[in-house]
């Protein structure tokens, strides 16, 4: 199983790397300067962006479920996402010559506390209604982006906010996705702690007979699916579901042991986000189709049939 | 040794729990009862840590609640959590496995594992080993919450109200596997109960509470009366004995 995943990762990035406006031949690659060019500078980002948005993303959402102990949230819809937006208007209104890195701190911080606010309202929903969840996160979420759509509104920068709001990959160039590099190396770095998530997902309880410093590892949590969602919304923008679907077609077939599951999680995110990407560019050849578009109607379709397969087998 | 001295709880203006002492001596089962309110839950949550102490003091052997790292702690002192009911998605294996966390934070040993099987194996779960805690039914899932408990290996187990949602073949067997953690493996265990029956019939010592105050504490012949129901529970069963147990009719 592991091992299939694996393999179709690596086939679908070597499709990524060939599908596009400008032909690329495998066979005539290594005599034409000009293709390889294109593979290091715009194919080659693109899918690696690509791969590790998917990733990261998917990982985000499997931690944040834990968190909130739900099934039916991620960051992208609960306010995270546009929390990063904020972030990202403010600098623009208020120090727009300010570096990338200042941008991307400040969204992280403007995520990171957006979603400490989901957080708290979340611990005061009643916990024998867990659909509340889910629905409080998207009102909250869309508060806060109605907050920013408003600002923007003003401050007629709505186009500008427009890129971040809408995820895609079209204009993923090297030198313009390197960021995305320390999301990945965020979600790697969370898979430390996945035994703390898998426990914290147990309930506060079961965390503290086991010995864990529950807040602790609750703010870690909050902490990289902060960054690594501010550093996928400065470089491609929001791109929603990822983390709501891919983890839970995951802990459909491989349960919820994270330390088990978390690649599988971070591979499938991946491979959907790829492909979503590569239907992308192919249906309305030569334009796009934003992936987030794609991917809704793909993960959707993937998770009714995980849904209703078993239901099927059984009768 | 769980040693209780002078607490006393408030939630908001409200007193929760008066100037308690209490001395719970190793080994055994204790049964916390009394009427809803009177601070059971409380005074288990301090002990277990859940919640933090306003006043007084609370040692469990040579630790001290509060002072002592969670992590030492948890080596010492368990907290069995009530039957979830949305259960993660994790083999018995798996849940079991978790218990010991507090040991190997992450990277479990051959010792580990060769507890886990101790624990599957003393429960009777290592047929159920590799199934999903979710196919299984209410009375396995907590027979695989208490073996998880098992494996961490303390030597306190506290219990609030274990027995609600479980029929009653399901509460006497998880009140036989206490009865025998306490004497077979010398666990200390603290337990809620609302069914005063079951105190009666499994407990070594049962701990009456009223209005945030402990009323009375002993046998369970000594407790089980008429005379102290009517005083804590204001209504009037009558008590039984039947081949040495107290039994109420309600």
């Amino acid at each position: 199983m592991r091992l299939t995943v694996v393999l179709l990762l690596i086939a679908l990035s070597v499709v990524s790397l060939f599908v596009g406006v400008a032909e690329v031949r495998v066979s005539t690659l290594w005599s034409d300067p000009e293709a390889l060019r294109l593979l290091a500078i715009s194919r080659g980002p693109r899918t690696i962006a690509v791969v590790i948005t998917g990733g990261a993303l998917a990982i985000c959402g499997a931690i944040l479920q834990m968190l909130v102990r739900n099934r039916f949230v991620e960051p992208m819809t609960a306010g995270t996402g546009q929390g990063a937006a904020l972030g990202i208007l403010l600098v623009t209104l208020f120090a727009p010559d300010a570096p990338i890195l200042a941008k991307m701190a400040m969204a992280s911080f403007t995520a990171l506390a957006t979603s400490a606010g989901f957080l708290a309202i979340v611990q005061r929903l009643p916990p024998t209604q867990p659909l509340l969840v889910p629905l409080v996160g998207l009102i909250y979420g869309a508060i806060i982006g109605a907050c920013v759509t408003f600002v923007a509104f003003q401050a007629d920068l709505l186009q500008y906010i427009q890129i971040w709001m809408n995820g895609e990959f079209s204009g993923i160039l090297q030198g313009r996705y390197e960021l995305l590099w320390v999301a990945a190396a965020v979600g790697a770095l969370s898979y430390l702690a996945a035994d703390q998530f898998a426990i914290v997902g147990m309930g506060r309880t079961v965390s503290v007979s086991l010995g864990l410093n529950y807040t602790q590892v609750v703010v870690l949590g909050l902490l990289s699916i902060s960054i690594v969602t501010a550093l996928t919304v400065v470089t491609v923008g929001m791109i929603p579901f990822v983390g709501l679907v891919v983890p839970n077609i995951v802990s459909r077939l491989a349960g919820d042991n994270l330390r088990l599951t978390l690649p599988m999680t971070a591979m499938s995110g991946a491979i959907l986000v790829l492909a979503s990407d590569i239907v992308g560019r192919l249906v309305r050849y030569p334009y796009e189709i934003p992936v987030g578009s794609v991917f809704g109607i793909l993960g959707a379709v993937v998770f009714l049939w995980l849904l209703y397969a078993p239901r099927r087998h059984a009768q | 040794m769980i040693i209780v001295t002078d607490l006393s709880h408030k939630i908001g203006t409200a007193p929760i729990l008066q100037d308690i002492n209490m001395t719970l001596e190793k080994g055994g089962v204790t049964a916390l009862i009394g009427p809803n309110g009177a601070g059971k839950s409380t005074l288990l949550s301090l002990i277990a840590r859940l919640v933090p102490i306003q006043t007084g003091r609370i040692t469990v052997d040579d630790l001290t609640i509060g002072a002592c790292p969670t992590d030492v702690l948890a080596r010492t002192l368990a907290i069995l959590p009530q039957v979830i009911d949305t259960a993660p998605l994790l083999s018995v294996r798996e849940l079991v496995g978790f218990g010991r966390y507090p040991y190997h934070k992450g990277r479990p040993t051959a010792e580990d594992h060769a507890k886990v099987d101790y624990a599957l194996e003393t429960f009777q779960l290592t047929p159920l080993a590799d199934r999903r805690l979710e196919t299984l039914s209410g009375g396995q899932r907590q027979r695989a919450q208490v073996a998880m408990t098992f494996a961490q290996d303390t030597d306190y187990i506290l219990l609030d109200e274990p027995l609600n949602n479980l029929d009653i073949a399901a509460s006497r067997s998880l009140m036989a596997i206490l009865r025998d953690l306490a004497a077979t493996h010398s666990r200390t265990i603290v337990i809620v109960l609302h069914d005063i029956n079951y105190a009666a019939a499994y407990a070594d010592q049962i701990v009456a509470m009223k209005s945030g105050q402990i009323v009375a504490t002993g046998s369970p012949e000594a407790i089980v009366t008429d005379r102290l129901l009517q005083d804590v529970f204001q209504t009037d069963p009558k008590v039984h004995c039947l081949n040495g147990k107290m039994m109420v009719q309600v």
